[in-house]
């Protein structure tokens, strides 16, 4: 039995149940986020949203999954087979590695390693390329405007959130996610959203983070490459059944991959707020809080123009990004000494 | 094949064609809008019509006054009462027929109500247009108060074909009466509310100002009407400038705003609704007692011959109808003016130059009814 748990806890096995628990945990959380979507959505706008299937629609989702599931994956004549097969894949997969570099609790991370930071964010990028071959290969105008348009935003909050994550490199000293999370240990004055000391604008670098990752995962008001009354639904127009439905789960495995780091980064983890009982539910509580507030943006908010998001990249966020990391170089300069160097 | 000469052959751009509809979420119906563009900037978009014409006209031409009545519901769907109200307008104008004072206070009643319903609609469906979803929901929740009071008098929920020749179906109760006032209370705080939750939602503003320009000359070009050419600072009211009905009784303000781009027409629009509240309540204090249908309206109709026309202004603009008649039961030519093929025809010309998402916000904010487009 002992020798059995050993091998369990060897690494690769480790990795893989990681893995499977990571992939469970996205593959529920989409199910049950569209349901919240759903839910709220109704409350929102003053009317009950799912209720037919199971208790309060609690099963609408597993009835709108065996639907993607049973139909068929059309492929329209003349797309790029290949591409048009693999970008949901491709879209899916950073996702999951990416979450499992998060530390949802001490021990309770898939792959503790020293640069997660680092290999999330690489791994964010590819979910750009994902859209693009998806519009590429579709051949459908609407999709391929759709992919213009991802590229063309990439720019616009990869620029901001790169910027903010130095800045917390900076003021943390570490690529580290749960090293991160550790240093906010405490109250909730020790988060790094309120560490004046080292950032003097720190809730503002928060926003600015936030923003992006509003944009990063295509939700509204920054939704414009599926924007439905302009472009149907973009990249995803021509996939059907599952296709679709994965590109759907992705969307969601972003939100929470998203919320996820600014947990991590900002509101400090696992880290309870009063100092005692930190651990999962802390983590959970943080990022699902961030979750509804993506999706109270949504319902809340009209759709802002492309340029919209480029004049609020170019003119805002990027200086504002720009100057919060000069500010917190000098304050660790100045105050803290560059952890020890 | 050579190429269309809106295309700058200087620079000899490659452009594609965008087929936007007949079924696109933008074009709220079957309107088909080919687009040439260069990336996401328009060179030239042609609107297609003719996917829903259900020929009116002709419908007109062979069926008395009595039976083409009901069709003037279903032109604009959205404005069914002021279209009844111009088709009878015309008849009663060529038949000479008295129509009693309350049936002509009840008409305008029912149609600012008709009014305001139309424009919760427009306001809902720009928004989705515009990728807003809520205040859809919050305008139906207020357009479903309207269309139970008007359930209640007239017996349908869209197509009303309330007026008649010479009067009313029937009279209004108390219920009624009740429950518009009940209304006009309850919709203005709805529209602080409006104004607090979109109008003033810094990225509407971002979306609409300077968005879509229309000089009151091209409004005057394509004959644009309504709101549209309102928002351009023409106060073109066909209730001001040659009031029907009671209207010249009713103390009210065309709004008009001189900016000429999308957000002066979606102000226009929000105003209007404040406006028709108070045209409602005057009408409402002024009700007179009496008949609503006039006496000696003959069982088979024949006009004298001639030629009549009744303007009114409906939500989107002036609706005229006008009839030729050779004095018999069925008329010679019914010529149904509609406002939104004309707004729909400048459509071309401003979104010349626009980036597709702006071009959407302005076709949005013309607020197009596509059978009215085609009739």
């Amino acid at each position: 039995m002992t020798n059995l748990l050993k091998i369990l806890l060897t690494e690769p096995f480790r990795l893989v149940l990681a893995l499977v628990v990571i992939m469970s945990f996205v593959g529920l959380n989409a199910a049950y986020l569209v349901w919240v979507e759903r839910k709220g959505a109704g409350r929102f706008q003053r009317r009950p949203g799912p209720t037919e299937v199971g208790y309060a629609g609690l099963i609408q989702p597993i009835a709108d999954a065996a639907k993607l599931l049973s139909k068929q994956l059309i492929l329209p004549d003349g797309v790029d087979a290949t591409l048009f097969r693999l970008a949901p894949l491709v879209v899916m997969a950073p996702a999951m590695i990416s979450l499992a570099l998060v530390p949802f609790g001490e021990k309770l991370v898939g792959r503790d390693i020293n640069i997660g930071l680092l290999l999330i964010f690489a791994l964010g990028s590819i979910n750009v390329m994902a859209i693009m071959l998806s519009g590429w290969s579709s051949r459908n105008k609407y999709a391929i405007i759709s992919a213009a348009r991802v590229v063309s935003q990439n720019v616009a909050y990869e620029i901001p959130t790169l910027l903010v994550v130095i800045t917390m490199i900076l003021a943390t000293g570490s690529m580290d996610l749960n090293e991160i999370v550790r240093q906010q240990a405490g109250f909730f004055w020790k988060w790094n959203l309120f560490r004046l000391d080292v950032n003097p604008l720190a809730p503002v670098t928060f926003l600015v983070f936030y923003i992006c990752m509003l944009a990063e995962t295509n939700r509204a008001p920054f939704d414009m490459a599926e924007a439905e009354s302009e472009l149907v639904a973009g990249a995803y127009t021509e996939y059907s059944g599952m296709g679709f439905g994965v590109f759907f789960m992705a969307e969601y495995a972003n939100i929470l991959l998203g919320c996820s780091v600014a947990t991590v980064l900002f509101l400090g983890g696992w880290q309870s707020p009063v100092g005692i009982w930190s651990g999962l539910f802390w983590f959970l509580a943080k990022m699902y809080f961030l979750v509804f507030s993506v999706i109270w943006i949504r319902w809340t908010f009209p759709r802002t123009q492309f340029y919209g998001l480029l004049n609020l990249s170019w003119k805002i966020l990027i200086p504002v990004s720009l100057f919060t990391l000069i500010l917190t170089s000098a304050m660790m300069k100045i105050f803290h000494g560059f952890h020890g160097v | 094949m050579t190429a269309p000469e809106t295309i700058p052959t200087q620079t000899q751009r490659e452009t594609f064609v965008l087929n936007l509809g007949p079924q696109h979420p933008a074009t709220h119906g079957v309107l088909r809008v080919k687009m040439t563009m260069d990336g996401e900037y328009i060179v030239r978009a042609e609107p297609v019509c003719g996917y829903i014409h259900r020929m009116q006209e002709k419908m007109g031409e062979n069926r008395t006054y009595a039976q083409f009545l009901p069709n003037t519901s279903r032109i604009d769907y959205l404005s069914a009462m002021t279209y009844t109200h111009a088709f009878v307008g015309a008849v009663e104008r060529a038949a000479r027929l008295a129509v009693p004072p309350r049936a002509e206070y009840i008409r305008v009643i029912t149609s600012e109500l008709n009014r305001i319903s139309s424009h919760l609609v427009w306001f809902g469906a720009f928004l989705l247009d515009l990728g807003g979803f809520t205040p859809l929901l919050y305008a139906f929740d207020d357009r479903e108060q309207i269309l139970d009071l008007l359930e209640g008098i007239t017996g349908s929920r869209l197509t009303y074909s309330y007026y008649r020749i010479g009067g009313l179906y029937n009279d209004v109760d108390d219920a009624f009466v009740k429950g518009t006032r009940e209304f006009v209370a309850r919709m203005r705080p709805r529209l602080k509310m409006y104004r607090a939750l979109v109008t003033e939602n810094i990225i509407l503003r971002k979306r609409l100002i300077g968005i879509g320009p229309i000089s009151a000359e091209m409004c005057r070009k394509y004959g644009a009407t309504g709101p549209v050419i309102r928002g351009s600072g023409v106060a073109y009211d066909v209730r001001k400038i040659e009031p029907y009905s009671v209207y010249s009784e009713m103390d009210f303000i065309a709004p008009t705003f001189p900016e000429g781009d999308s957000m002066a027409r979606y102000l226009v629009r929000m105003e209007e609704i404040a406006q028709s509240l108070r045209i409602i309540e005057q009408g409402l204090d002024k009700l007179p007692a009496g008949p609503v249908m006039a006496e000696k309206v003959p069982r088979v109709l024949k006009l004298p011959s001639g030629d009549y026309c009744y303007a009114v202004e409906a939500a989107r603009g002036r609706f005229a109808v006008r009839i030729v008649s050779d004095g018999k039961e069925i008329p010679y030519r019914v010529k149904l003016r509609s406002p939104s093929l004309s707004n729909l025809s400048l459509f071309e010309e401003a979104s010349r130059g626009m980036l597709l998402p702006d071009a959407l916000a302005l076709m949005g904010s013309l607020d197009l009814v596509i059978p009215d487009i085609d009739r």
